[in-house]
């Protein structure tokens, strides 16, 4: 038997390990020995789970409190989501509230807004993922292509950096920047003569804001997965394309690109899996009643009507349809690339 | 490496190959300077005289220095509260998602944990599909939890993707000889997590704290829709007040007019800095974990 040092308080990792790597087999036989006289037995496996529950009831007992946590703030919302279906009562509840068929559905689709909506998302997250998903690609080549060490590091964590700062201080920076008078721009903009643009009140500017300020703020980041998939690939491919002289740019072209192929098609199934589901946050912050003509998505139409107006069967049917969209949008994009690709995240 | 070093006829770089890496170094230094400037604009700028700032003559470095726009800050109460309540919400936001993330990745991880992958399902599912803001809203309200501080600590206590990074590091750097050694000598389960998982784990439970509490200290939505009281804000939401809505009379009441819009402007940029300031300074020092906990993610897809 291997001493009781295993549970002692003071349990030492190498210790343990030496041991372990020592005495393991004679253990494992015995362990087999053991346990073949009642396997012989065909059990069911529901006496198999009780079983199992039984012998690891603390595994058991410690995924209670998470799993309440999903059941609680993730599944009885979706529950919750029939409210969609119903007209919202407050005396009786959600459950006793009266059915209402498809009715905020038909409201939603025929109110003149919902085309805006739709519109001013799609444009806002398509305008996001055409010139934010190139971007990382090309900086995780770049950076790759240094072989220094130090400038490497040095561009890796100052480009990382400001996915550090909060979305609040981000639109802050942004409008401090962008101010009509006292702005960096204007003041720049001013310097060389030119006329001052009031940025954030025009609406035809919003989307472009919204989209460099979010390619600023994590290109750096996105890099990092990119870099690490370029870091993974076989060394030999370099040496070999070496050896027949190609260039910098066709080792990219050849090797690099090939290489991250695959993370390159999980990232973008991502990315258009999520195309309705674009943050509420900086949008919302970045709102003024100027620019309102393009910035109006559903995220903030969902928070404006349910919970500043108080129409919750509404708000919940948009947010509803803006959820079952981006699901289907995610299952579909997911099939296309594994007929594609052979590439899917499931 | 130093035989390679000592042999002088390395493979010489073409011509192509050079311009092409002097193109690639001076994007990168573009790209550099991009992501700096603004930030040692803002950082400049906090530490300049009011009046230096409000006529734009702050381009790069701090003119005139000054830390008036500090001192007003840390007298004004809605600032010391917010940054009070946002260490606090931070602290036991932390400590509540990463316990909590921590007790389900381990069992998730362990082959012979039965329902396993149902569980799994489960909890990868509330990625793809979610109920709803006001679906989530109405529960949050039937807890009683609205403008509560727990508000802010429970509804998103977990995030799915830390459980993923979590579980697939549990499954690859915690070996399956230990659990059956430990298993022999009759030692419970909580013991083992106890002994010998926590003390082997380090590395991804630094990830988690990181992340959870940058999460923490950044976020304002939740704040924005389940508080309403003003002394339970945590600093971004009084930094949206401030800036973004322009409330900043409470800061300064018995100044000059002309004093008091020098002074709002250059408050913002003493803000910013107060705010990012935390996050920013320890960021080298825990950059590589923070890698690391996305490399880890990223193995298991």
């Amino acid at each position: 038997m291997l001493p009781n040092k295993f549970c002692s308080k003071k349990i030492n990792e190498v210790k343990l390990a030496k041991l372990l790597r020592g005495e393991i087999h004679l253990e494992k036989e015995m362990v087999m020995s053991t346990q073949t006289a009642p396997r012989s037995k065909r059990q069911g496996w529901l006496h198999t789970a009780g079983k199992n529950i039984m012998k690891h009831w603390q595994l058991h007992l410690l995924v209670i409190p998470p799993l309440l946590f999903f059941l609680i703030f993730k599944y009885y919302p979706m529950a919750n989501a029939v409210l969609a279906f119903k007209d919202y009562n407050v005396i009786k509840g959600i459950w006793g509230s009266p059915w209402v068929g498809f009715k905020h559905f038909e409201l939603f689709f025929e109110n003149p807004l919902f085309w805006t909506l739709v519109k001013n998302t799609i444009l806002l997250s398509g305008y996001l993922l055409l010139a934010g998903f190139p971007i990382p690609i090309l900086l995780a080549l770049m950076i790759n292509e240094i072989r220094g060490g130090r400038f490497k590091r040095f561009v890796q964590l100052v480009s990382f950096a400001p996915y550090f700062i909060s979305t609040v201080v981000m639109v802050s920076i942004i409008m401090l920047f962008l101010a009509p008078r006292l702005g960096f721009a204007n003041i720049a903009m001013n310097f060389f003569g030119l006329d001052s643009v009031n940025f954030l009140g025009e609406p035809g500017m919003f989307r472009s804001i919204y989209v460099w300020s979010d390619i600023w703020q994590t290109a750096g980041y996105s890099a990092v997965i990119y870099l690490a998939a370029l870091a993974g690939i076989d060394p030999t491919l370099y040496e070999a394309a070496k050896v027949d002289g190609a260039s910098r740019f066709q080792k990219i072209r050849h090797v690099d690109l090939p290489g991250i192929v695959p993370t390159i098609v999980i990232i973008l199934i991502l990315n258009v899996g999520n195309v309705m589901a674009i943050g509420f946050e900086k949008v919302y912050l970045l709102q003024n009643p100027l620019n309102i003509a393009n910035s109006e998505i559903i995220a903030t139409y969902v928070y404006r009507i349910g919970l500043l107006n108080a129409n919750y069967s509404f708000a919940t049917a948009v947010g509803l349809f803006n959820s079952l969209i981006n699901l289907v949008l995610l299952v579909t994009v997911n099939g296309l690339a594994k007929r594609i690709t052979n590439n899917s995240i499931w | 490496m130093a035989a390679s070093a000592a042999v002088p006829q390395k493979i010489k770089e073409s011509v192509g190959d050079r311009i092409f890496l002097t193109v690639v170094y001076t994007v990168l230094i573009l790209v550099v300077i991009v992501v700096l400037y603004p930030l040692i604009f803002i950082i400049s700028s906090s530490i300049s005289s009011p009046a230096a700032v409000t006529s734009g003559r702050v381009w790069l470095w701090p003119v005139d220095i000054s830390f008036k726009g500090f001192k007003v800050l840390f007298s004004t109460h809605e600032i010391i509260s917010g940054y009070a309540n946002s260490i606090f919400y931070t602290a036991a936001g932390t400590l509540i998602s990463v316990t909590l993330t921590i007790m389900i990745a381990y069992p998730l991880s362990r082959r012979a944990f039965f329902g396993r992958n149902v569980l799994m399902m489960i909890i990868t599912f509330t990625m793809i599909f979610s109920g709803g803001l006001i679906p989530t809203y109405m529960v949050v309200r039937e807890l009683h939890l609205i403008d509560t501080r727990w508000a802010l600590l429970i509804p998103n206590a977990i995030w799915v993707w830390q459980v993923i990074i979590a579980r697939s590091f549990f499954q690859s750097s915690i070996p399956e000889e230990l659990l059956e050694a430990s298993e022999i000598d009759g030692c419970s389960d909580m013991r083992f997590i106890r002994s010998v998982v926590l003390p082997l784990s380090k590395p991804i439970i630094a990830v988690l704290v990181l992340m959870y509490a940058v999460g923490q200290w950044n976020s304002y939505f939740d704040a924005l829709i389940y508080l309403k009281s003003a002394d339970l804000f945590p600093l971004q939401l009084v930094l949206r007040s401030i800036i973004i809505q322009n409330n900043s009379a409470g800061a300064m009441d018995a100044m000059a007019m002309v004093e008091r819009q020098q002074m709002a402007e250059l408050l913002k940029y003493a803000l910013i800095v107060v705010a990012t300031l935390p996050v920013l300074v320890i960021y080298p020092f825990v950059q590589r974990y923070f890698v690391q906990g996305m490399l880890v993610g990223s193995v298991k897809g």
